[in-house]
């Protein structure tokens, strides 16, 4: 079945999810052109303004257009983390398939050293990088990637390992093929689906480990703003039930929902957690 | 939402050697493990373009104090002697002292520690029960209208940053019913009532990522076991669906359930960096995120430790668990 | 009297992911008179298993019995509701599955496991059930009868956990017992020992009993009546005499051809120029020691001759090393001791200081059809990888040499722009070869190609393989655990056993006496298509042995502790010499080929 025909059989959660992520991946290509209001522009004289028809979602700390904020951080969001998942994706999927095809020491040696980072709790290891180097978008895209390679690496290489016990790798290898091509063409094609489904989950780690960041002021710096900035900068208003708190934060839910709903679905089974 | 399973190095079925043999080769591996955990971290901190003296002093300090302060902190010396130093410090228990405060850092997570370890001890003897449960109850009825719901639901529930909850939560039971401080104050507790009212709202936010994640990973390991052969054949014998899944499935599924329990638990390790800097509570995490805005180091590099250390502990212990539950492991 | 099951017109159906329904048993009927084994026989896929299943009310995830009635012993098992059914499984009907290394629950221990059933319907104390277990464990001939439920799985043999579940099933007196092909997954030599253990219980118990077999020679010794299944309908039943030896409907007379492979092609002479030579062997895995030998060692001291043109057969159970001698000839694993030369040119035994060329003329075939394509590929693409590789053909050259190896392996052109799993068993099994052929090799290695193939499937299989031979001299290594099937194929064959090559001979000499002591325990043991083939076996391999005292030295015969005829003071203090034969037979025993000649022609032991 064709990735085009699976979709169209996707159950409704999946579809919601589809739509979610269309919408999402819209938004972060062309949302700065929606934008109704420049992004660093005060355009009201009302600080965490609620809803109107002037301001779609509301105002922030200094009157300036939430909808327009949004948008903006919103490209940041997503570009940024699919910057690293597709980095900590590729790296961890192209080092799993020299380790497995290569096996013995070189197998041995790389893994043990993927282990040890996979030890690092991705939050940890954001908070030593941002104290050492500084927060930059640079060094937080090469953070998550750093954080998630080792993951990657540990499905990819299953998959890999698992793949080259079939015979028809056994077939290529007694055939004297040599192991780029043993890689590449023979195990490679069967690991695809699967990790197509891991680079989503990667995704959504991404986008929560860099909005966390961001939630505590460490992640993209003024006068950038993710949507987890908006969070931090708009937290005073908190206690008013300001719609510049919530929007922002259920903007990240939303995003993070839709990917696991639609992986979820295509997956076909409950594997969000076995990553 | 989960980290990506992280587990010891090694799968269980390999290791041909007898029990105390195996115990003691775990250990030891997370020992090394953590050995290059901590090489790691202090590669990274101390590849510093800047300088901490310099950063200290601020940009007007003379060059003769910069020196001195340097060389207070040894920070003159290569790198691998430094490296070495600090290893031999953290066996002892000595993290060096903090740039800002300078105080033993030691001494400033011991005030701290407690307190976070208590946020995840009551985190953890809230969210397994009830995780638990629910996973093994959405297993059984797999398929069904309530495991659907179920699976829907803590899908959602994964991919919710804990920043989202905590802010619903304060606006919820704060601002709006009044019942809880915002502001988690867990120095003076004196009464139950005091504990709940300080712990409530922490707690509440980090069971509602590990509980929705902890019961889809004891779900998965749970139906794992019942598409086994040996599940037909003892519905095959007349046992009840309930007696195949709690006396068949599951004691086969203690190993991954232990490693989903620890994962989890040790996600609350990321989770209390949020969790603590929103309610403002006095544990490790706020002083390493502090120590970091103000690039504290020695500070920095303790935290880390201590919770890199939590994580391989939690990891360790499941992996002891999986193998006192393997006959195959226990008797040969 | 009524029969004690009646089944009618019973249809089961499956829902397929793309939400259609698939009809697995399509009104199908039987009775069972009390005391009496119906077989139920047929391929994979004939819906034999969805059928036994559904005589204790169950059906498997995703499938659905739709229309029928079964009766039980007065029961109608289709209308009861959950508790009902729970009551009559393991209390009326006891079910024994096919690979009870999986069907026993690997964190419990095994008594508990067998008098499960008994305390869950109440038909007896756990101290009455024990006693009971042990009384049967003694019946079955397990050893250790007292001691063995205090064991896991994992501690016990194949053999002896499907035994125990045989104990397991007739631990409440059932009325009906369903063996769901209970012997499948054994070697043959254990499969005999099963095979009279459940049918001594059967036997005596005067049990009703349904037998799910594809192999209609294991039926004929366990069986009162045949049910013949083919794609879910019953095409014939009849009594056992009745179907194997008057077949009336075409499939089942296809099925009794098939079971009893005839040999295909002349014998060839002796003298002949050798293509491939193994001489004193030595391989195995894991970490080299010092003097160079790895951990595991699998084959030991293996010498061995292919000539141009012959095929030769290498047989023995499962873990004998029949495989990777194989694998050791591709290149796969690497000889410790011992050399390998192909045509007259020493052969590396590593991969990598092999030639295209060498690669070229010595292609494998493995056993699993369904693992051995590329699943990513369509077979164009599979069958034009070794044609660009080896010779360079692309484009329309490559394109017409692949319809001409579909030609030669019986498939349609049309398979070419398919993928492997829009292929059944047999067509990815010719593909597979084809994929071989593509390389245009001098031999061929077979590492069980038909095991994993039904046996009307398997037969079509064996005789491409002999057209091959015949249309292109190309040589063959048939690697086997079926000797009627090795015996069918190749002009030589050599009996492995733990890794020593124990026998060797010509096709014709291996038809009888001397054999090695294992090759004839193997070779009798092999069910023959014929009413009382069980009972009519000979003493020598039915007397139980005592075991032998201490762990065996190496280098003595491996064989020893199973032996009949082993000769204390010689056989457990040296190494077994290699007796040979005028015309090249070779046996390795302590006992004279006289004697053993005499002992195996029926005398006495």
């Amino acid at each position: 079945m064709s990735a085009v025909a699976r979709l169209a059989t996707l159950p409704w959660p999946g579809r919601i999810g589809l739509a979610i992520v269309a919408f999402w991946l819209a938004m972060a290509a062309f949302g700065g052109f929606l934008a109704p209001h420049d992004v660093g522009a005060i355009v009201s004289q009302d600080v965490f303004g609620a809803f109107s028809a002037r301001h779609p979602l509301g105002t922030d700390y200094l009157g300036r257009d939430m909808l327009s904020r949004i948008l903006h951080g919103s490209r940041f969001t997503i570009g940024l983390a699919l910057a690293a998942a597709l980095a900590a994706s590729t790296c961890g999927t192209a080092i799993a398939l020299v380790a497995a095809t290569a096996g013995g020491w070189v197998d041995e040696a790389v893994s043990r050293v993927m282990d040890a980072f996979i030890s690092i709790p991705s939050k940890m290891l954001a908070l030593v990088m941002v104290a050492a180097f500084g927060s930059s978008p640079a060094l937080l895209i090469l953070t998550a990637a750093l954080s998630y390679t080792p993951g990657a690496f540990r499905i990819a290489r299953a998959l890999a390992v698992n793949v080259r016990t079939l015979d028809f790798v056994q077939a290529a290898r007694a055939r004297g093929e040599g192991l780029p091509y043993i890689a590449a063409v023979e195990i490679l094609p069967n690991m695809v689906n699967p990790m197509l489904a891991d680079f989503g989950l990667r995704f959504v780690f991404v986008v929560l480990l860099l909005s966390g960041m961001s939630f505590l002021g460490l992640g993209v710096q003024p006068p950038d703003a993710d949507l987890g900035s908006l969070v931090r900068e708009n937290i005073s208003g908190l206690f008013e039930g300001a719609p510049a708190v919530i929007v922002p934060a259920a903007a990240i839910a939303t995003l993070t929902v839709g990917v696991n709903m639609l992986i979820d679905s295509v997956s076909g089974r409950a594997r969000a957690v076995e990553a | 939402m989960p980290e990506p399973a992280r587990g010891l190095p090694g799968a269980l079925g390999r290791f041909r050697g007898s029990l105390p043999a195996l115990v003691v080769q775990r250990v030891a591996v997370g020992l090394v493990t953590l050995v290059v955990v901590s090489a790691i971290i202090f590669a990274i901190t101390s590849l510093l373009p800047g300088d901490a003296a310099q950063a200290i002093l601020g940009q007007a300090a003379t060059p003769e104090a910069v020196a001195a302060l340097r060389a207070q902190y040894g920070l003159d010396q290569p790198g691998p002697l430094r490296y070495l130093h600090w290893l031999a410090g953290l066996a002892t228990g000595d993290l060096g002292r903090s740039y800002t405060a300078g105080v033993p850092v030691a001494d400033l997570i011991a005030g701290r520690l407690p307190k976070s370890l208590m946020l995840a001890a009551t985190t953890a003897a809230v969210s397994v029960p009830i995780a638990l449960t629910i996973g093994i109850v959405s297993a059984m009825m797999r398929g069904g209208p309530v495991d659907r719901a179920l699976n829907l639901i803590t899908l959602c529930m994964v991919a919710v940053p804990e920043f989202l909850v905590a802010t619903i939560a304060v606006l919820v039971f704060a601002v709006k019913l009044g019942w809880l401080s915002a502001l988690s104050n867990a120095m003076d507790i004196a009464t139950p009532t005091q504990f709940v009212r300080a712990y409530a709202m922490p707690v509440f936010t980090l069971c509602f990522v590990i509980i929705a994640q902890m019961a889809r990973m004891t779900r998965a390991a749970v139906i794992d076991q019942l598409s086994a052969s040996y599940v037909e054949m003892a519905l095959l014998k007349g046992a009840r669906p309930a007696r195949v899944a709690l006396r068949h499935a599951l004691p086969n599924a203690i190993g991954p359930i232990a490693n989903a329990v620890a994962l989890s638990v040790s996600y609350l390790l990321g989770g209390v960096v949020i969790v603590e800097a929103i309610f403002s509570y006095p544990g490790v995490a706020t002083l390493m995120v502090d120590a970091v805005t103000n690039r504290d180091m020695p500070i920095v590099q303790g935290c880390a430790m201590i919770f890199c250390a939590g994580y391989l502990l939690l990891v360790l212990a499941a992996d002891l668990i999986a193998i006192a539950a393997n006959p195959r492991l226990r008797h040969r | 009297m009524d029969p004690l099951v009646r089944v009618e017109g019973l249809r089961i159906t499956a829902r397929k992911p793309t939400g259609e329904a698939a009809v697995l048993v399509d009104d199908v009927g039987f009775e069972i008179p009390k005391g009496e084994v119906l077989a139920l026989i047929g391929e994979s896929g004939s819906g034999k298993t969805t059928v036994a299943l559904s005589l204790l009310g169950y059906a498997r995830p995703g499938c659905r019995i739709e229309s029928g009635r079964i009766v039980v012993d007065g029961i109608d098992v289709l209308s009861l509701d959950d508790e009902g059914r729970y009551g009559l499984r393991g209390r009326k009907v006891a079910y024994i599955a096919q690979s009870a290394a999986a069907a026993f629950n690997p964190m419990k221990p095994l008594m508990d496991q067998v008098i499960e059933a008994a305390l869950i319907h109440g038909t007896a104390t756990r101290a009455a059930a024990e006693a009971k277990a042990v009384a049967l464990f003694a019946d079955l001939a397990l050893p250790d009868p007292g001691g063995i439920g205090r064991r896991y799985p994992h501690q016990v043999s194949g053999g002896q956990l499907q035994r125990l579940m045989a104990a397991m099933a007739l631990i409440t007196d059932p009325g009906l017992v369903v063996l769901d092909e209970p012997t499948t997954a054994l070697d043959v030599t254990t499969q005999i020992e099963v095979l009279r253990a459940f049918r001594a219980v059967v036997r005596d118990r005067g049990a009703t009993a349904v037998y799910v077999s594809h192999d209609l020679a294991v039926v004929a010794q366990m069986a009162d009546r045949i049910v013949v299944l083919n794609g879910g309908r019953a095409r014939e039943s009849g009594t056992v005499d009745q179907v194997i030896n008057h077949p009336r409907d075409e499939y089942t007379r296809r099925l009794v051809a098939a079971a009893a492979p005839q040999p295909r092609g002349e014998p060839r002479g002796a003298v002949e120029t050798p293509l491939l030579e193994v001489r004193a062997l030595v391989a195995g895995y894991g970490r080299l020691d010092r003097d160079g030998l790895p951990a595991a060692r699998v084959l030991e001291d293996i010498d061995l001759t292919i000539a141009r043109g012959a095929a030769v057969g290498v047989i023995g159970e499962s873990g004998c090393g029949k495989t990777t001698l194989a694998r050791v000839i591709a290149g796969l694993v690497p000889a410790a001791r011992g050399d390998v030369r192909f045509d007259g040119q020493p052969l590396p035994t590593d991969l990598r200081h092999r030639s295209r060329e060498q690669f070229r003329r010595i292609q494998i075939v493995f056993q699993n059809a369904d693992t051995v394509l590329n699943p990513a590929h369509s077979i164009e693409r599979i069958l034009a990888r070794p044609l660009a590789f080896y010779r360079g053909l692309r484009g329309e050259a490559a394109r017409a040499r692949i319809a001409q190896l579909l030609d030669l392996v019986k498939l349609p052109a049309s398979v070419a722009s398919r993928r492997p799993s829009e292929l059944s068993g047999g067509q990815k099994q010719r593909v597979n070869l084809a994929r071989a052929l593509a390389a245009d090799p001098d031999l061929i290695l077979c590492d069980e190609v038909t095991s994993a193939l039904d046996t009307v499937v398997g037969a079509a299989i064996l005789d491409l393989l002999a057209d091959l031979r015949r249309e292109l001299g190309v040589s063959y290594l048939f690697i086997s655990h079926d000797i009627s099937t090795v015996r069918a194929v190749c002009d030589e064959v050599v009996v492995l056993y733990a890794g020593r090559k124990v026998d060797a001979g010509d096709r014709a000499a291996m038809g009888h006496p001397p054999f090695h002591p294992y090759a004839d325990l193997l070779i009798a043991s092999v069910p023959a298509l014929r009413i009382g083939w069980l009972d009519a076996l000979p003493r020598r391999l039915a007397a139980s042995l005592p075991p032998v005292g201490e762990a065996l030295d190496e280098g003595l015969c491996p064989f020893l502790p199973r032996c009949a005829v082993r000769r204390a003071g010689r056989c457990d203090t040296t190494p077994a010499p290699k007796q040979v034969l005028p015309g090249g037979r070779e046996i390795l025993c302590h006992v004279s080929l006289d004697e053993l000649a005499r002992i195996q022609s029926g005398g006495a032991a």
